[in-house]
């Protein structure tokens, strides 16, 4: 819809700001594939610190991991809303997704303090830098992605977003979702996959 | 969602589903089957799947991945210019890997 709205003021036909979201997605991409390949050439060529079958937690990452995949469900409930121009859903699904994703991070927290304790510091081990340093990028990115969520609640509470409303809701949406996805990658081949 | 909102809003509903393609009801179908796709997922860490095990790990990921960004980030049914946009990343940083194990062979060769 948004995508018609601007039709006449862009050379494309569309949104530039989606446009420029699916950029900025697709460069994430490489950001991220560059932190899962070092992770996957890291992980198992030292035996220093515990290693990777020793402290991963499958159980509770398997619970993070659905409630990030069912932040997903209420964020499009959240763009489905405001399409409709229904605010009160749109706040209300979108601080659901809030609150999903602070328990995704909480629990990210958690584990990062479990596996310290076990002795698995940054530097402990090639395993723990590149570990570390893919899950922290990924938790940093969800906690943005909180961010931009409670000021889109407060932006819509105070209709106080320039521009289409349902094209703001649908470009952070986005975000959310790509979050998701590199979690749905990131289980796979770091949690579950052993080295 | 009331049921007063559903009347009032129903012209706009509708164009939402013309242009997304799909329904809130669609939407929580798919996220209950990926909800039981990570259900098999985490099933291999307690069932031996002898050499279906990568594989199926391997399958599950791409069709989760393909349909979130299908569905809920309404690739499918968008412009085709943000599928070129979105895909061309993930390629090069499948390239970027094969890459950076093809390096790791060579230095590992010659040291």
């Amino acid at each position: 819809m948004a995508d018609t709205a601007v039709a006449h003021h862009t050379t494309t036909g569309l949104s530039n700001n989606k446009l420029g979201m699916w950029l900025f997605l697709g460069s994430e991409c490489l950001l991220f594939g560059g932190l899962i390949s070092t992770y996957m050439l890291y992980r198992g060529r030292t035996n220093a610190g515990p290693q990777p079958d020793q402290i991963y937690d499958i159980p509770f990452t398997s619970v993070s991991s659905f409630v990030l995949l069912m932040s997903s469900l209420t964020m499009v409930l959240a763009v489905s809303a405001a399409n409709r121009k229904d605010d009160r859903n749109t706040n209300l699904w979108l601080t659901v997704t809030a609150i999903l994703g602070a328990t995704f991070v909480g629990g990210q927290v958690y584990e990062f303090t479990a596996f310290y304790r076990e002795g698995l510091g940054f530097t402990t081990s090639l395993f723990g830098s590149s570990f570390y340093t893919l899950t922290g990028f990924h938790g940093v990115h969800v906690t943005v992605g909180i961010i931009m969520l409670m000021a889109l609640v407060g932006m819509v509470r105070r209709n106080r977003i320039p521009g289409s409303k349902a094209e703001t809701v649908e470009l952070v949406g986005l975000y959310w979702h790509f979050v998701d996805i590199i979690w749905i990658v990131i289980f796979t081949l770091v949690y579950l996959i052993p080295s | 969602m009331s049921t007063a909102t559903e009347q009032h809003t129903g012209h706009d509903d509708h164009a939402h589903e013309e242009s997304h393609g799909a329904s809130d009801k669609q939407y929580v179908i798919i996220a209950l089957i990926l909800a039981a796709l990570t259900a098999i997922e985490v099933s291999t860490y307690y069932i031996d799947f002898g050499p279906l095990f990568m594989p199926t790990l391997f399958v599950l990921m791409i069709v989760k991945f393909v349909i979130v960004v299908s569905y809920f980030m309404h690739l499918k049914f968008d412009n085709k210019l943000f599928s070129y946009l979105f895909y061309t990343g993930l390629i090069l940083a499948i390239l970027v890997y094969c890459g950076a194990l093809a390096t790791f062979k060579f230095f590992l060769q010659k040291g």
